[in-house]
């Protein structure tokens, strides 16, 4: 590794440990990374964790991190990924087991106390259900929030909106309404991997005019046939109508008086006299 | 005592009292002393109290959701906005994470930089804690006199990135910048002079202090056991005797190149914690002078053009140069299919990343562990059978900022 990533203990031989102690709990092992990453069977989870835990040589004591992960394509969508951090043998190890909205994974709160909070964000966030949590309310929407986040279909801008009602006087919460539709960029180069179109490329796809001739064979074309760049600027007139040139300001347009800046023609404001007014009433007089 | 009538008395063994009821009562979410938007229910039995519910969210602003949208560049930012007390470690493993996955390398004066700021920031994050922990249980002098302290590292900060709080400092592959020297001479000269004064003052009114230690002395006990089984780390779990420091266990960057102490407590209470951060302050001042002194000269980020963007001189000279921070820029740059989890010891402790790439150039998803998770859900277990009072000392002590718990 030449990333300066914290540096901690080998992970040469842990896969087999593991393998040794989860038996066939164990679906899929792997070391990529610098990482050592297991996933387990969901059903018997907290087998696995506990095994994990009191084996000597993994000795995972502690509980860092629960995460989900959504991948909207795969038929179990969700990845409920564990962190465990080994402080005897300074090693960190990422245990995963799989879901999706309706099958619940065994909840490890008798094991690791701070399991608690971390499911229930879990919940919160991606909908994933857990047996065996005494206390699976959301944690960090708000009260009456609907919908789950972090899912891959849910839309960054969600779907209510709240603000302060001087009428109502209280927080009324109402539908998104977006001043300007939400952009999402995209800048992949168009040259790999972009998904669209651009224009001119559908000229691509069509069939080329000269049947016969083999792809990347020289041109048909005879020299005569050639039009030449500097032959059509030979035939270009100059059509410009007359030549600019600005020597005193009736050329320029400036001075000339704006149709809107006439005294006559500005809206009437009855406080203010006219120059006009004033000298219609004074011939009046 | 005519009247008196032993069968009344039989049934009612203790007549003239009152019954009394648990009540419940709501602290926060807008309390000077919850440290942020904290909303506590809390159960009471006369002044002790039975259970507590903490509610925390009040402050989600969906930095994980965000960061799907954004480039691994444009992302950078939103972890200064985690824990706005120590801006510079939430950067830091972020931008681990992201090295890690592309296996870049940094130059060792990145590294250098790296550490000798966070460290900073460590003392800067401890200034504001402790401040506001000895101000919780009443002491006011304190807290304006390390805030002092912050203010200088506040300007120290302003001068390395061009902002106070938000530096948005580190990149994956190195530093943004590099510092002028004048900004390192004058550290130094702060770390021997006005940080030893300073703090040295103030923490003597209050290490000692009797008032103080009984506020803090034997509250919120946590065994050893329990501050394993609760995830706790940081200050907190060195309060409860286990000598568990990431930069020591689980060195990145140049962590191993400098020497410094792990401070543990003896028992496990607010006041442990408290000192265990005041020991961390000078800890942090040691590696800042080592830093200084074995800072070698040399490129501030790494030369892999694929990821670090050219200078800006170089910029206008080279057109290859252009195109590389043109792209870098708009597409930025692609991050190999892979997940890492990078945990760093930030100054309230296992601050740590869980990033999925599948690689693009956008993180599939970036899971961040907060620290106050573990901190604030033992909040039950660690006020139990206190007073109402302790409530504010327990959560000095904790440390949490909620920029961070509720991202």
């Amino acid at each position: 590794m030449r990333a300066p990533a914290p540096r901690y203990a080998t992970n040469d031989g842990i896969i087999d440990v593991a393998t040794a102690a989860l038996g066939d709990m164990l679906l899929d092992a792997q070391d990529k990374v610098g990482e050592v990453s297991l996933t387990v069977d969901r059903d018997r989870l907290v087998i696995a964790m506990e095994a994990l835990r009191d084996t000597p040589g993994l000795k995972y004591e502690m509980l860092a991190e629960i995460a989900g992960v959504d991948y909207p394509e795969r038929p179990e969508r969700f990845d409920v990924v564990y962190h465990l951090l080994s402080m005897t043998r300074n090693h960190r190890i990422r245990v995963r087991v799989t879901t999706d909205e309706e099958r619940p994974v065994p909840s490890v709160t008798g094991i690791w106390y701070n399991a608690g909070w971390l499911e229930r964000e879990v919940y919160d966030m991606y909908g994933v259900l857990f047996t065996g949590n005494a206390d699976l309310r959301r944690i960090l929407t708000d009260y009456g929030f609907r919908g789950h986040p972090l899912r891959k279909d849910f839309p960054l801008t969600g779907y209510v909106e709240m603000r302060y009602s001087e009428e109502a006087k209280r927080v009324v919460y109402e539908p998104v309404k977006l001043a300007q539709d939400f952009r999402t960029f995209d800048f992949m180069s168009p040259w790999e991997g972009a998904e669209y179109v651009l224009p001119g490329d559908e000229k691509a796809a069509q069939p080329k005019p000269a049947a016969g001739q083999a792809p990347g064979a020289q041109s048909p074309v005879t020299a005569d046939q050639v039009t030449r760049a500097h032959d059509s600027e030979k035939k270009a007139e100059p059509n410009a109508p007359e030549v600019k040139t600005t020597e005193h300001t009736g050329q320029t347009g400036a001075g000339k008086p704006h149709p809107g800046n006439l005294s006559h023609e500005k809206p009437v404001d009855p406080d203010v006299p006219s120059p006009d007014a004033k000298a219609s009433s004074a011939e009046n007089k | 005592m005519a009247d008196y009538d032993p069968q009344i008395d039989a049934a009612n063994p203790t007549p003239g009292d009152v019954e009394i009821q648990n009540y419940t009562i709501n602290f926060g979410p807008q309390h000077p002393a919850a440290h942020g938007v904290l909303r506590l229910v809390t159960e009471l039995d006369g002044e002790i109290i039975e259970r507590i519910d903490p509610h925390v969210g009040l402050l989600h602003r969906g930095t994980e959701k965000l960061i799907e949208y954004k480039t691994y560049a444009q992302a950078l930012p939103y972890m200064d906005r985690l824990d706005y007390c120590s801006p510079l470690c939430m950067e830091h493993s972020y931008v681990l994470a992201v090295e890690k996955l592309l296996d870049i390398e940094v130059p060792l004066r990145a590294q250098y930089l790296r550490v000798f700021f966070a460290e900073l920031t460590r003392i800067c994050n401890h200034m504001l804690n402790l401040g506001s922990h000895v101000m919780d249980v009443g002491a006011m002098t304190p807290n304006l006199w390390m805030f002092e302290i912050r203010e200088d590292c506040m300007g120290f900060f302003e001068r390395m990135s061009g902002a106070r709080m938000h530096h948005n400092y580190l990149r994956p592959g190195g530093v943004h910048q590099d510092v002028p020297l004048k900004l390192l001479t004058d550290i130094a000269e702060w770390l021997d002079t006005r940080l030893p004064r300073l703090f040295g003052d103030a923490i003597s009114l209050v290490a000692e202090n009797r008032i103080f230690k009984q506020r803090n002395v034997d509250i919120a006990i946590v065994s050893r056991e329990d501050a394993v089984r609760w995830g706790f780390s940081g200050p907190m779990i060195r309060g409860a005797g286990i000598p568990w420091d990431i930069r020591k266990a689980q060195p990145y960057d140049a962590y191993d190149r400098v020497e410094f102490d792990v401070p543990v407590g003896t028992r496990g209470d607010c006041y442990d914690r408290f000192m265990v951060r005041v020991e961390e302050v000078w800890q942090s001042a040691r590696i800042m002078k080592q830093c200084l002194a074995q800072m070698p000269e040399g490129p501030i980020a790494s030369d892999d053009r694929k990821v670090v963007p050219p200078k800006r001189a170089e910029m206008k000279q080279s057109m290859e140069a252009l195109i590389h921070h043109f792209k870098l820029y708009t597409e930025g740059y692609h991050v190999p299919a892979g997940e890492v989890y990078v945990a760093t010891e930030s100054p309230k402790g296992e601050f740590g990343i869980y990033m999925v790439s599948d690689g693009s150039n956008k993180p599939y998803r970036v899971k961040i562990r907060p620290t106050a998770f573990s901190h604030l859900q033992a909040m039950d277990f660690m006020s139990k059978g206190h007073m109402l009072a302790d409530i504010t000392a327990i959560l000095g002590a904790m440390d949490i900022v909620f920029g961070e718990c509720d991202r």
